[in-house]
């Protein structure tokens, strides 16, 4: 080990055999530091005998896979040549292709001319979102986020105001699309799913069944179902010539298949409480819903974040599902920007881009996520 | 008093969704009401229908559609396509999200009857062959396939019809299944199998796509299936189904008489009678399908004849450039052919 360190690596798949070896920082310490790690080593990567077997085994397969990734990554890959003959000369990554379909895959069948009012769009709602995780704005000044930020993001996304084109929604596509039904979906399906979780431990009977039948028959059924119900089943229970439009049929779906999941989370959270927490509320002559407001659902969402944070996650991917109904959300256009014969061979490369874009908002939702646990339990600790 | 809210938003939010448009009669006068179609097309496929870069619909089932506007309202751009996914395809004609479908489906008894649609003249015909590599210098036909191993997608009619072709000639295959199309024709330029089977034009995309070297693969001349292509309306409205079929044969009819978008305007006034009628100065034709006289003149000018858009699509001129083969003219030995446009 500290053999291999003191010399300095001279060729690509020597560096990345030693990235991911701890040692690594010591490349640039002195000499002495070296025992230093050899201990470290001895202690965390050959303490034992199957520590040793599974530090050779992952060394190994680092270098089997690393090297050749880094060379279709990058020192292979074509980044800006609008040839595809280019690309397979290369022989790497055709990063090319993203290049030159970009626009299409982030905005869809957008008008191509008008691409920046989407682009506004997303970045205010994006800004929005990043307000409301701030914990200065967890009062009446969310709400006035919101009413803003929301019509000002539909008036560049339809337009036909202050002359901007009409751009009837079939049309929005991309990451905007992506970003609005996921969204909407778990803005919307968070007060539902509350009301559905009260609802399934109500003492009244009646809409106790409703809310269990609800989310029992919902949780039975694939969101797959649900989108196909919403598209294809739907249309034809209705008079002819009368259409619900699509975006608001997936957009309903989403929501109301996420709600189910979400109530059960929360559910989760109103058991955990101490019947204490219950009774003391009662004690004190608080109203159901003041109750409810006050004492329960504060500490009862508060326990539930991590699955609440985990069904977000799963609903913003799951809105690439309505793949299937015809709307073009990122996924979709990542796939459809592959029609094109030229580009077709190139089908990796477009998937990781929309990959990385998912990763993103999927890493983002689960840092705050926990940033938001360990702020809101703070508390707790001693 | 929050629930009740909740369910008042989301009432209101439902009413703004639900367009109730004047349909009150015909598909004919609501879409001549609406001043735009709405054509069904496919979500993607190269050639038939497909965003470009900038979004704008092209293919050869796209320019049915625009043919269909320009007839109807003399400006082919008056088209909302509505991208439309296999499953989705005839609820959304049968519901009437859609005046018309067009988008590469294939006519066959069961969906001309039961599922209550009508097919306009065909536009494309296309059917299951064969690529293989020149390599294989012996295989001359798909008789000479016997015991090849054969790339094709699980749980199509393409895997069925593989099937009964070989069974029906007492061959016998070795079939490798891949679910995916793109990792299907990556096996195939592989080497993992002597040849890929899908339609034709399917083959002839794969070849310029995703071959190393095109020139080193060729199509068998075999076709093992029959697939032709053709728009649909649905069964009700037999002057919106004349006019789709119309607009359809005036393209062919067109490209018969050497009539194209570049030429049109200088062969106005000549003293061909058909020609004449084709630019609607002899009045008549377009009273009867209750558009305006120069019908066809806009369809031609604004989408060209079925030659220019063939090539400009799928042919010589495009990236899949396939043969015309089958979708010559009649008189050049394939099978498009209009009745006379009188």
């Amino acid at each position: 080990m500290s053999d291999n360190a003191s010399h300095a690596p001279k060729t690509a798949s020597e560096i990345a055999s030693h990235v991911e070896e701890p040692s690594q920082a010591e490349l640039h310490t002195h000499r002495r530091n070296a025992f230093a790690a050899l201990g470290w080593a001895r202690e965390n990567l050959f303490s034992s005998i199957p520590n040793t077997i599974l530090t050779i085994l992952s060394v190994t397969l680092l270098v089997w896979a690393v090297p050749p990734l880094l060379d279709w990554m990058l020192l292979k890959a074509t980044f800006l040549s609008e040839d595809p003959a280019a690309c397979r000369e290369a022989g790497g990554a055709c990063w090319s292709f993203v290049t030159v379909k970009h626009r299409f895959i982030l905005f869809g069948l957008y008008p191509y001319d008008e691409h920046w009012r989407p682009l506004l769009a997303m970045g205010l709602f994006i800004a929005a979102l990043a307000v409301s995780c701030d914990s200065r704005f967890w009062n009446k000044r969310i709400l006035y986020v919101w009413a803003l930020a929301l019509p000002l993001c539909g008036l560049l996304m339809w337009g036909g105001w202050f002359g901007l084109t009409f751009v009837p929604n079939d049309k929005w596509g991309g990451l905007p699309l992506t970003l609005i039904l996921a969204t909407l979906g778990i803005v919307l399906a968070f007060p539902l799913s509350v009301l559905l979780a009260l609802g399934r431990r109500s003492d009244m009977p009646a809409i106790r069944a409703i809310c269990v039948g609800y989310i029992e028959t919902v949780r039975g059924v694939p969101l797959v179902s649900v989108l196909f119900m919403a598209s294809i089943m739907f249309p034809l229970f209705l008079p002819e010539g009368v259409t619900i439009d699509k975006l608001l049929r997936a957009q309903l779906g989403i929501m109301l298949f996420t709600a189910a999941y979400l109530a059960e989370a929360v559910r989760g959270g109103l058991q955990a409480l101490p019947k204490g927490q219950y009774e003391a509320a009662d004690a004190l002559g608080l109203s159901y819903w003041q109750k409810t407001r006050l004492i329960i659902l504060p500490q009862a969402l508060r326990l539930v974040i991590p699955p609440i944070v985990n069904q977000f996650i799963s609903c913003f991917k799951d809105t690439s599902l309505v793949i299937i109904i015809g709307l073009y959300d990122l996924l979709t256009t990542a796939k459809t920007a592959l029609a094109d014969p030229s580009w077709r061979a190139f089908y990796v490369e477009s998937y990781v881009f929309a990959a990385l874009i998912y990763f993103l908002f999927c890493f983002f939702m689960s840092r705050y996520s926990q940033y938001l646990e360990r702020r809101l339990n703070a508390g707790l600790k001693r | 008093m929050k629930r009740t809210a909740f369910w008042a938003a989301l009432a209101i939010a439902c009413g703004i969704g639900v367009a109730m448009p004047a349909q009150a009669g015909t598909t004919f006068d609501a879409v001549k009401a609406r001043g735009i179609l709405n054509c069904g097309v496919h979500t993607g496929l190269a050639g038939f229908g497909a965003p470009d870069d900038k979004g704008e619909w092209a293919g050869l089932d796209v320019d049915v559609c625009r043919a269909v506007a320009a007839a109807m309202f003399g400006d082919a751009k008056k088209v909302k396509y509505v991208p439309l996914t296999t499953q989705q395809r005839f609820t959304a004609l049968q519901s009437g999200e859609i005046d018309m479908l067009s988008r590469n489906t294939t006519v066959t008894s069961q969906r001309d009857t039961e599922l209550g649609m009508n097919f306009g003249p065909f536009n494309f015909y296309d059917g299951q062959g064969f690529l293989i590599s020149k390599k294989l210098s012996k295989v001359k036909s798909a008789k000479d396939l016997k015991g090849a191993t054969i790339c094709v997608l699980p749980g199509t009619t393409t895997e069925l019809n593989l099937t009964d072709y070989f069974r029906a000639n007492k061959m016998n295959f070795k079939p490798v299944v891949i679910e995916k199309q793109d990792e299907l024709a990556a096996a195939f330029f592989a080497g993992r199998c002597d040849a890929i089977t899908s339609d034709s034009s399917q083959l002839a995309s794969i070849r310029s796509a995703q071959a190393p070297k095109p020139e080193d693969y060729t199509l068998l001349p075999d076709l093992i299936s029959k697939e032709p292509f053709a728009p649909a309306v649905r069964h009700g409205d037999d002057q919106w189904f004349d006019l789709v079929k119309w607009s359809v044969y005036a393209m062919f009819e067109a490209e018969e008489k050497g009539v194209g978008s570049a030429n049109i305007d200088s062969l106005k006034g000549g003293s061909d009678p058909t020609i004449k009628r084709l630019l609607g100065e002899t009045p008549g034709l377009g009273k009867a399908l209750g558009v305006n006289e120069d019908w066809a003149y806009q369809i031609v000018k604004q989408v060209g004849n079925y030659g220019e858009s063939f090539d400009r699509n799928v042919g010589a001129n495009s990236k899949l450039k396939l043969p015309r083969g089958l979708n010559s003219l009649w008189n050049q030995g394939g099978l498009m052919y209009s009745p006379p446009v009188r």
